[in-house]
């Protein structure tokens, strides 16, 4: 492999996952930060605030993975090599 | 799981073998992955044995509990028969709540077959020693962290929903890509291609970073230290399978109710 793009692909997956993880990492306080705010406010929809955030967290997650799932092509199935 | 060969093989010779996985794939959709395969070969094709070894088992978990649950079926349940009562319920709740009172009956067998086979496989890898089984190529691990098994379960999922929205309404179901403005036509035929691929990505992704990161964290400290993030990809997987399921079923509903809304 060409040393040129395998440490191109190397620097575009880590940043590829690292970036990724930015915008997911916002949206996830924020979005566990107004939970915990329901959850005080009304302590007895705990049990549907919890479901609907596990939910919305995994959703948000998966920004973050499609950004790995790139890093991870990058890295074991580069198509440029 | 991904252990040793992952991390003992340098990282140039493990691209170089994967690249020549890569030339040797006659199925585009199979390009995508981390480590050796278990070839099987059937006509042109190379199937990866270790994905259908581990699947076959799966299924076979599945059909065993449901048949031992069913065998001698009482008024009053226990054990088996109860816990697959309590599983069924949960499936039941979980396709009323996407596709409401109405529909939701006839898609219970769907959603909840896509819910127990995506559970059921990540938490066998989680779970399960696979490596005690010496393969001679690749390793067995959790059926859901091969792009080929998402990806096959997201199109059952897309033609399920086309199939939910045809029967349905017939013809009248492309109505739904002009229905609020026809401005967005491009966006909602794009969204066909878009639904499976986030579908499979998610899964495929959620899963094989569970598994990486646990082999990562193995391979710095193999004892002890690895098990919260255990716990944790126990969690995730078992999320990841709610999830799944949850969108088929909301993307059904998608396809069987707009139009109906507004007619009433």
């Amino acid at each position: 492999m060409d040393p040129l793009i395998a440490s191109a692909s190397v620097i575009a997956a880590a940043l590829s996952v690292g970036l990724a993880s930015v915008g997911p990492g916002i949206g996830q306080g924020n979005a566990s930060g107004q939970a915990v705010e329901g959850i005080a406010r009304q302590p007895e929809a705990e049990g549907k605030i919890r479901g609907t955030l596990l939910l919305t967290l995994a959703f948000m997650e998966s920004l973050t993975i499609y950004g790995l799932v790139i890093s991870l092509v990058l890295l074991f199935a580069n198509p440029f090599s | 799981m991904l252990r040793t060969r992952f991390a003992t093989a340098p990282l140039e010779t493990s691209m170089e073998t994967l690249n020549l996985h890569l030339a040797y794939h006659s199925l585009p959709l199979a390009s995508l992955e981390v480590g050796k395969h278990f070839y099987w070969y059937v006509g042109n094709l190379k199937i990866h044995g270790q994905v259908l070894l581990a699947s076959w088992f799966v299924i076979a978990v599945l059909v065993i509990a449901s048949l031992s649950a069913t065998r001698k079926i009482q008024r009053v349940p226990s054990g088996m028969q109860n816990f697959m009562e309590y599983a069924l319920e949960f499936l039941r709740d979980l396709a009323k709540n996407q596709l409401g009172e109405k529909e939701y009956r006839p898609w219970v067998p769907f959603i909840g077959t896509l819910f127990l086979f995506i559970f059921v496989s990540n938490w066998s890898g989680a779970l399960i020693p696979w490596k005690v089984i010496e393969l001679p190529e690749g390793e067995l691990a959790a059926p859901t962290n091969d792009i080929n098994t998402t990806v096959a379960l997201a199109l059952l999922t897309s033609a399920a929903y086309f199939t939910a929205g045809f029967s349905k309404k017939g013809l009248g179901y492309f109505a739904n890509y002009v229905q609020p403005i026809p401005v967005l036509l491009p966006i909602k035929i794009l969204e066909d291609f878009t639904k499976p691929l986030s579908l499979s990505f998610r899964l495929f992704g959620n899963i094989l970073a569970d598994e990486l990161v646990v082999a990562v964290l193995v391979l710095l400290v193999p004892l002890f230290v690895p098990l919260p993030l255990m716990l944790l990809g126990l969690f995730t997987s078992a999320i990841q399978a709610l999830v799944f399921a949850t969108l088929a079923g909301a993307y059904i509903h998608e396809a069987i109710e707009t139009e109906g809304e507004e007619e009433h």
